[in-house]
């Protein structure tokens, strides 16, 4: 294995932390991915991607950074990759899956504050998260509450942070600014960069960051075979390492797997029998290395097929319709795509359940699983009508509260295994 | 055919056989703090063809036998039927945790929820409170039904609810009516649950707190709803993991 040592020591990470996180790192991805049985062959790719997440990957960000590409790094699916390629920049996203460091986090956040807010802070606090060290701009968006007087904290901490608003409503006026927010990043990127945003180069940008979502959602639709051809685990992983791998290798990989899994899905190859348990998870991401509540799952004689979140189809699911040939015309197309993405933080938000509705028959699931993490006020307070209006709709339900912690894994199982047998008698 | 169900809990580990649809054999036992070996000896002291694991130890004691696993929440559906097949919601609150449960039609699982991750309202919050006031669990319920009013306990923490104890204690109020205050308490909480989640009908009772009179009469008075707590509501997840090991044969 390559020495990242010396690169590791000039981004200023804390060695020693960063080598535990490393370790414990490791030792998750074994126990939980490498484990599985039948796994595709496709998946080595992300296996690898995974094992040099620190490593390789960073060597090219930062290479990239000094062939003179701008790295700008987020926390959210409202930030448009396509305007951070348009100037030939790394999008990345940020690390905020893994406890670390709370206790760190803790000394500037009140401690009911959601896991992933505190994982942000705590990775940036012990200086343990090479993207985030490696990025000129880093763009706070305002979503929650939580995220929006976090940023005013995590200003001082880090080089350029550069806040993103954001609409709360789905009006004509919400999308003026959402509009007009996009305008600000591109001069903001402009800037930067050094480089314009032009009609070819924005088109580009739209073409590629297209043909990513495009696999994913190939992906998406092909888990709705039984047996499922590929672990909700595995493609979990994959919609993670979509926010920060090279994007054309990235799609390349994802097809790759994906001709593998039709392949599988016509010879009935599963990675779990026909007949298991399906089930839907829906509610806050899941971001890297957050793979607690798919490993409960999967390891209590169910299958996730889709994940109706932000790592997931709420991400993805929309494509840029390409139209025009001018930045403004593209620029309205950008905002059309991101306006759609139905986050718990706009009200109303009726697009999300139906979505859920629709997934579940699509994808033949029994039930839906909802995920919310601790003190995630919108997706908590969404989560009651989203159960009843699931109930009603005849698809069983199951709302799950947790954070990053361990110590509620024996209770979440016995809900979840509860809510399989529940399942299973309809 | 003998089949036996064994529920290990929090606090004990229960287990019970069934043979031609009759109980013919139960018991139940500290858990200790060696759980595995507790349920060992306890299978030891019968013989049975097929036997199903229920409980917070399910998964542990595939370690020493392999046989088949059910939730909790699935053994008490399954063990409320045995003894009432007219109860429309079931109310369990063990060692560790509280359960609301409602059935369909079919007297099948429904919906479920339980409580957070802690201790709060629970069996072990009971034991805690009984000996913080120097009393057996026998005479704590007794003492709550004896008292003519009821101090206010805030908090459903276990830890902050000793201290409030405590306090109201020092204070010079009435023993039976801190321990009705914490009846209370407990009551609240758990008949919010089951109105959340199992609005209607008789109310199936289980749990070890089920043996606490004070907790039942005031889980009625709370929901206008009958309450029917079985002869041994301890042993009703044992018989429903028995029962589902009947229904593989």
């Amino acid at each position: 294995m390559t020495d990242y040592t010396k690169m590791w020591q000039s981004l200023g990470l804390d060695l020693k932390s960063h080598d535990a996180l490393l370790a414990g790192l490791g030792k998750a991805y074994t126990d939980i991915f490498l484990s599985q049985k039948n796994r595709p062959e496709g998946m080595k790719y992300f296996d690898f991607v995974m094992s040099e997440v620190h490593g390789l990957r960073i060597k090219e960000i930062v290479d990239a950074k000094e062939q003179g590409r701008v790295i700008i790094g987020s926390y959210c699916v409202f930030v448009p990759e396509e305007l951070v390629l348009a100037v030939d920049g790394v999008a990345v996203g940020l690390c905020a899956g893994a406890e670390f460091n709370f206790e760190g986090a803790e000394t500037l956040l009140p401690r009911n504050t959601c896991s992933l807010i505190k994982s942000a802070f705590g990775f940036k606090l012990g200086k343990v998260c090479p993207y985030l060290e490696s990025c000129d701009v880093v763009v706070g968006e305002n979503t929650c509450d939580g995220k929006k007087k976090a940023y005013e904290i995590m200003g001082p901490l880090v080089k350029d942070l550069y806040i993103m608003d954001l609409p709360q409503t789905k009006s004509e006026m919400g999308k003026a600014l959402l509009k007009e927010e996009y305008r600000k990043f591109i001069a903001k990127l402009e800037k930067v960069s050094g480089k314009k945003v032009t009609f070819a180069s924005l088109k580009k940008a739209v073409d590629l960051v297209n043909a990513k979502r495009m696999a994913v959602k190939r992906l998406a639709a092909i888990r709705a075979a039984d047996p499922a051809p590929i672990s909700g685990l595995d493609s979990l992983l994959v919609n993670q390492v979509f926010f920060h791998d090279d994007p054309v290798r990235f799609t390349d990989a994802v097809n790759k797997l994906c001709d593998e899994l039709e392949a599988r899905v016509k010879n009935h190859n599963g990675v779990f029998p026909k007949g298991t348990t399906r089930v839907i998870v829906s509610g806050c991401p899941m971001a890297v290395p957050n793979w607690k509540l798919p490993m409960l799952i999967e390891t209590s004689n169910a299958v996730i097929v889709g994940e109706e979140s932000c790592v997931g189809e709420r991400g993805s699911r929309w494509l840029t319709e390409v139209k025009g040939n001018t930045v403004e015309e593209l620029l309205d197309a950008i905002t059309d795509r991101y306006f759609n993405i139905d986050c718990a933080v706009f009200t109303p938000n009726p697009s999300r359940v139906e979505y859920v509705k629709e997934m579940t028959k699509k994808l033949h699931a029994q039930g839906v699983i909802h995920f919310s993490l601790q003190f995630c006020q919108p997706y908590i307070m969404e989560s009651g009508p989203v159960e009843k209006d699931l109930e009603k709709s005849g698809i069983p339900t199951l709302r799950l509260e947790t954070d990053y912690g361990m110590e509620d894994a024996g209770q979440l199982k016995t809900r979840i295994e509860a809510f399989g047998e529940r399942l299973k008698k309809k | 055919m003998r089949c036996a169900g064994i529920d290990i809990g929090s606090r004990t580990i229960k287990l019970a056989v069934i043979e031609n649809g009759e109980l013919i054999f139960s018991r139940k036992i500290i858990t200790s703090h060696d759980p595995l070996g507790t349920a060992r000896d306890l299978m030891a002291e019968t013989v049975f063809d097929r036997i199903t694991a229920t409980g917070y130890g399910r998964h542990l004691i595939k370690s020493h036998l392999s046989c088949p696993v059910i939730s909790e929440i699935t053994a008490f559906v399954l063990g409320s039927r045995f003894f009432s097949d007219s109860c429309e919601s079931i109310l369990d609150i063990g060692g560790q945790d509280t359960k609301a449960i409602s059935l369909d039609k079919n007297g099948s699982l429904c919906k479920f929820e339980m409580n957070d991750r802690c201790a709060a309202g629970t069996g072990r919050f009971l034991e805690v409170m009984a000996t913080v006031l120097g009393f057996t669990l026998e005479e704590f319920s007794a003492a709550a039904l004896s008292a003519k009013k009821a101090e206010k306990i805030n908090s459903m923490c276990t830890v902050f609810a000793e201290s409030e104890v405590v306090s109201l204690v020092s204070q010079g109020a009435l023993r039976n009516e801190v321990a009705l205050g914490i009846h209370k308490s407990i009551v609240s909480r758990s008949a919010g649950l089951l109105k959340r989640v199992a609005p209607t009908g008789k109310i199936f009772f289980a749990g070890g707190v089920a043996l606490n009179d004070c907790v039942r009469i005031l889980l009625e008075n709370e929901m206008g709803r009958p309450v029917f707590v079985p002869p041994d509501p301890q042993i009703v997840g044992a018989i429903g993991a028995a029962l589902s090991a009947s229904e593989n044969v």
